[in-house]
Order: C-alpha cells, then sequence, then structure tokens
C-alpha cells in the first residue's frame, strides 16, 4: 500500500503517554516546535505567494524599492497579456500553452497504452529475467537529458522531426513509460490474480479476464499514474527547449523561459504565466496526494 | 508471480461465454504470447528513444564529428575520452557539481528529515501542513528557476529588500562567484526539501507506537528514543530518498540554465551545462558524446546502487 497524506493525519502521535513529571517541559517544547514549523512553512511557501503577487500587482510596485509587501495596486492585466497579444489576437504564450496541453494530453496517452499492459504482463507472467527487464527499463529513465538530446537531436535532424510536436510526443511518452510500468506494476500486484483465475475456470481466455475483471478494477490506479505522466511531461523543459523552435510549435517551459534575456525582463508577466502555468499542476497534484510518494520516486517507493 | 493452469485458455478471445476444453494450444505458451504482445510494444519505444541514441552517442564519442561542420566523422579511438579525463576546465566542473550534490542534498535531507519529524509529532493540521509543505516540488524547475531569479535580483528582489529593511547588507546573490553557487544550492534545496520530508514523513509514520510506549514505560528520554528507535527504523527508507535526490542532482541542468547560466565565469557550470555548452555552443559532438557517455557511466553506477540498494529494502 502506498503511504498517503491522509492516512499520515488519521495515526495518532506517539506522545501522549510521557508521564506527568514532564508535561510542562513538554508543553515548552511543543510551543518551540509549532513556532520553528509555522517558520519553516512561511518561508517554504513565501515564494509561491510572491509569485502570486507580483502577477497582480502594476508595473510600477513590480519594480519598487523596497519591495511592497502589502500596499500595492492590483491589475489584471499581466493575466491578460499571457493570453491576448498586444495588437490583439492570440498572443505566442497563449499558443505554447496549447500546444503544452496536445504534447502532454498525447504522450501521457501514448505512454499509458503502452505502459498498462505491459506492467501487467510483468506482475502477471514469469518473464525472463523479470527483475533485470525492470531495472533497465527505470535506469533509462535516469540518463542525463543533457546526454539524450545530443543523439536524439542528430536523430530527429535526419527523420525531419526537429521542431515538431510528434518529436517531443515520442520522446515524452519514452520517457514516461518506464515510471508508467513501474508505478502500473504496483498497482497490478494488488489485484489478486486468482480473480483472472477464476474468470478463465469460467471460459474467458486471459485476455477477456484482463479486459473485463482486472482493468477495472485499475481504473483508478491508471489515472493517477497518468495524471503524474501528464505533471512530468508538463513540466520537461531539457527536450523542450533545444528540440523546438518555432512559437508555432514551442511548449510552454521554454516559452515562458523565453520571456527574459532581453534587455528589460516584464516580471509581471512572467509572474502571471508562471500562475497560470502553475496552476493545473497544483490541482492535479492535489488530486493525487494519495499516491504521490509512489509517484514522485517513479514508482519505487510504496508501502 | 502467480502462474495458474487454466483449463480452457485461447489465444485469440472473441466469444465470452462457455467454450469447449483448450484447442491444441498449451496455455503456457499463449501466456507467453501475450506477455511478449503487451511488453515488446513498450520495450521497442525505449530500444528507440533511449538506447539506439546512446549507442550512436557511443559511436560519435569516438569520432571527431561535428553537428554544423557536417562532413564524415573521422575514428580517432580514444581520443576524446584522454581529452576530457585530463582537461583541467572538466575537473573545475566535477568539482562544482560535487560541491552542489553534496551541499543540496545534504541540506535537503537535514531540513526535510527535520520538518517530518515535526510534523509527525502533530496531533492536528498534519494534512494541511504537508500539503503546503509539497507545493515547491510539483512546480516545473523552469517556474522555479525563474522565480527565484527575481527574487534574488540585486537591486529590485524582494529577499535583497528583506536583508535591508533588516539593517543588513545587499548581496549580489547571482553574479557573484561565491554566492552564486550558495544560491543555486538553497534554490534546489528549496524546492526538494518537500520530497526528502515526504519520504521521511511515510517512515516516520510507519514506526510501531508500541515502541515508543515500551521506551516511555522505561523512562527514556527523546533524545534515546529518537537515536535508538526512530532513526534506525526511519534511515532505510531515508536513504533511498538521499539516493535518489543525488542521482537527480548530479544531472542538474535546468535550475542552471535559467537561474544563472552557468555564471558568473563559469562558477556554477555543472557536468551537464559544460556537455550543453560543448555541444550546442561549441558544436563538438564528438567530445560532447564522449563527455556524456563518461557521465552515463556514473549515472548507471549510481543508479544500479540505488536499484540494488532498493530491492535489498523490498525483500528484506
Amino acid at each position: 500500500m502506498a503511504v498517503s497524506v491522509d492516512e499520515a493525519v488519521s495515526t495518532g502521535p506517539a506522545r501522549d503517554h510521557t508521564p506527568p513529571a514532564r508535561r510542562l517541559g513538554g508543553r515548552g517544547r511543543s510551543v518551540l516546535e509549532v513556532t520553528l514549523l509555522t517558520v519553516l512553512a512561511v518561508v517554504m511557501l513565501f515564494p509561491v505567494l510572491w509569485m502570486i503577487e507580483t502577477s497582480i500587482k502594476e508595473n510600477r510596485d513590480v519594480y519598487a524599492i523596497p519591495a511592497k509587501l502589502f500596499d500595492f495596486k492590483v491589475t489584471l492585466a499581466h493575466y491578460k497579456d499571457v493570453f491576448v497579444d498586444p495588437d490583439g489576437g492570440r498572443s505566442a504564450l497563449s499558443v505554447s500553452f496549447l500546444n503544452s496541453v496536445v504534447v502532454a494530453g498525447v504522450s501521457t496517452v501514448l505512454a499509458t497504452v503502452l505502459g498498462v499492459p505491459a506492467a501487467w504482463a510483468y506482475s502477471r507472467f514469469a518473464v525472463k529475467a523479470k527483475k533485470d527487464q525492470l531495472f533497465f527499463i527505470l535506469s533509462t529513465r535516469f540518463m542525463p537529458p543533457v546526454v539524450v538530446v545530443i543523439p536524439i537531436f542528430l536523430m530527429y535532424r535526419q527523420v525531419g522531426l526537429i521542431d515538431n510536436k510528434l518529436g517531443l510526443i515520442l520522446i515524452y511518452a519514452a520517457f514516461n513509460v518506464p515510471f508508467t510500468i513501474w508505478m502500473m506494476k504496483g498497482f497490478v500486484d494488488e489485484v489478486p490474480a486468482e480473480y483472472e483465475d477464476a474468470a478463465m475456470l469460467d471460459g474467458y481466455t486471459r485476455l477477456q479476464a484482463f479486459r473485463r475483471f482486472t482493468l477495472p478494477l485499475l481504473m483508478p490506479g491508471i489515472a493517477a499514474t497518468a495524471v503524474f505522466a501528464l505533471i512530468f511531461s508538463w513540466n520537461e523543459f531539457v527536450f523542450a527547449t533545444f528540440l523546438t523552435s518555432s512559437d508555432s510549435v514551442r511548449t510552454a517551459p521554454p516559452a515562458i523561459a523565453g520571456l527574459i534575456g532581453g534587455t528589460t525582463t516584464d516580471w509581471g508577466l512572467v509572474a502571471a504565466a508562471s500562475v497560470v502555468f502553475a496552476l493545473p499542476v497544483l490541482v492535479f497534484a492535489y488530486l493525487v496526494r494519495k499516491h504521490l510518494i509512489a509517484g514522485v520516486t517513479l514508482g519505487a517507493v510504496r508501502r | 508471480m502467480s502462474d495458474p493452469v487454466p483449463s480452457t485458455t485461447d489465444g485469440s478471445g472473441q466469444v465470452a461465454s462457455a467454450r469447449p476444453p483448450a484447442r491444441g494450444r498449451s496455455p503456457r505458451l499463449s501466456d507467453r504470447g501475450l506477455a511478449v504482445a503487451f511488453i515488446s510494444p513498450a520495450m521497442l519505444l525505449l530500444l528507440a528513444m533511449s538506447v539506439f541514441p546512446l549507442l550512436w552517442a557511443l559511436y560519435l564519442s569516438f569520432t571527431d564529428y561535428s553537428a554544423t561542420r557536417g562532413g564524415p566523422a573521422n575514428f580517432i579511438g580514444f581520443g576524446n575520452y584522454t581529452a576530457i579525463l585530463t582537461s583541467a576546465q572538466v575537473h573545475t566542473r566535477a568539482l562544482t557539481t560535487v560541491i552542489y550534490v553534496v551541499g543540496a542534498v545534504g541540506l535537503q535531507t537535514v531540513l526535510g528529515f527535520g520538518i517530518a519529524y515535526l510534523i509527525s509529532r502533530r496531533t492536528r493540521g498534519r494534512g494541511v501542513l504537508t500539503t503546503l509543505f509539497l507545493v515547491p516540488m510539483m512546480l516545473s524547475p523552469v517556474v522555479v528557476g525563474l522565480f527565484w531569479r527575481f527574487m534574488l535580483d540585486a537591486q529590485f528582489g524582494v529577499v535583497n529588500s528583506m536583508l535591508g529593511s533588516l539593517g543588513l547588507g545587499q548581496v549580489e546573490w547571482l553574479t557573484r562567484q561565491r554566492t552564486a553557487l550558495l544560491s543555486l544550492i538553497v534554490v534546489d534545496t528549496w524546492q526538494w526539501t518537500p520530497f526528502i520530508m515526504l519520504i521521511a514523513l511515510a517512515g516516520l509514520t510507519a514506526v510501531p507506537k508500541y515502541l515508543y510506549e515500551a521506551a516511555s514505560i522505561d523512562r527514556a528520554s527523546e533524545w534515546f528514543k529518537f537515536r535508538t528507535i526512530t532513526l534506525p527504523l526511519v534511515w532505510p527508507l531515508l536513504l533511498i530518498a538521499v539516493m535518489f535526490r543525488a542521482i537527480e542532482a548530479f544531472r542538474l541542468f535546468d535550475l542552471v540554465y535559467i537561474l544563472t547560466n552557468g555564471g558568473p565565469g563559469v562558477s556554477t557550470e555543472t557536468l551537464s551545462f559544460h556537455i550543453y555548452k560543448v555541444a550546442f555552443l561549441g558544436f563538438n559532438t564528438g567530445t560532447a558524446s564522449a563527455y556524456g557517455i563518461l557521465m552515463v557511466l556514473v549515472v548507471i553506477v549510481l543508479t544500479q546502487l540505488y536499484l540494488r540498494y532498493l530491492n535489498k529494502l523490498k525483500e528484506g
């Protein structure tokens, strides 16, 4: 079973049994701990809050020295700039968001379609050198992207996949398949193989047994796995920046990164674009919070 | 795992209801066929997109090929490898990478475990706290890098602004050699402390309560309990998280690219970033490939250690 955040909440603490003699010291300590936690939480969340704040500040206040924490003029102009071009029409950024949706979506579907059956096969059948195969699969995911992108770049140049959404989709699918297999294998392991055996005794073939009995039980797991794959593809930067160049193909991460580097940087716009970009990720991550540990360790840790 | 011996199995699979007994094909063979049919598409994609490119890079690493010059690739043996291994530039980058990995992962481990420990001792509000702490981890490195770049700006950055209002001096975070690497470590720590925290918290909540109760009956001190119960039980899981982070930190590229672009000078150039420069700015594709292969070797060793350990933990 994966340890969930919710589970973590329900378990009580262990120190309810402190002997009375030490209560007072315990209380002082407790106050100290709460204070420490609060300070840490503020530090961890401040950059996020600052990003949101900057995105709704008027430009004058964005560059104010010293920085204005509270009394600033609120504006939604930056958000408008994210989606609408100054001379009307769609902005390059909004196109890149659309590209991100397409690339992340299609690559996730591809990784799921390829990965789920493979995970089921690894879980159910006696595959030769199964452990080695699984380790090999996961280790491809650990390759440094900058190293992989060099031959991929040459390869794509040969077949015309440079600056092409299909190129990104393929590399992201390859990048998510190892994760999907590892994550899904855990979910398949949790469904008793006996269900399929029973179905097969009833005359179903193994494939039918998988489709009719196991697959429906796997749906929540598939959804969670797909959400993580979606997040990984959505956030990816290295391949996106080296394999695409034109505005019509570029995904959001390199497009947002492209906002800086000129003579002046419109930080309000950067902040608004970042918020728009990060919001769906946070919402999705919240939806799959039960499986977060397995998700962020590529399916390797689950207990 | 399970390998049942069903009486009726058929590879084609169309009719659902009761069917006559096996049609001559052994169920085992059919299972094997199914396994191959289900595994090979995923494997093919990995071979095409991961293994083949690496083999190509391996080939290029023995040549003087340049992606822009074009022309035939001349075989030069181990020339690229000796050049890289003896290059003082590469040694500098290796040192930077090691400082960064040790600094960032060390800091994350201490902070992450500390926060997890504090959260695990709370009765109420644990879910909310955990969720809040996890936010940085889910953000794209692009967003994180850009945002910290803005906050650490020497002129109008909010960090210096706060230091100013506390009466402290201004720091040129990203434009001084020493502080730039420190900034990189701080930003990475900010983003990945939640990762260690999440896994440490899983370990901490899994420690059986009766152990603490038994220790309390014996009037053991908090420190004693921590040292003899908490730490030994959480350590294996924590090590998994640390190794995972170390591999990821070793490959770091995007944060450097966004936050400092390797500068000032070369003070924040990690190995990954240096490879990028050699390959895409210097166009020495052959050299960059050799460089990349060497890095892949290190990653493979680290990954093997990690996976072996993970496997041992799962079986034990």
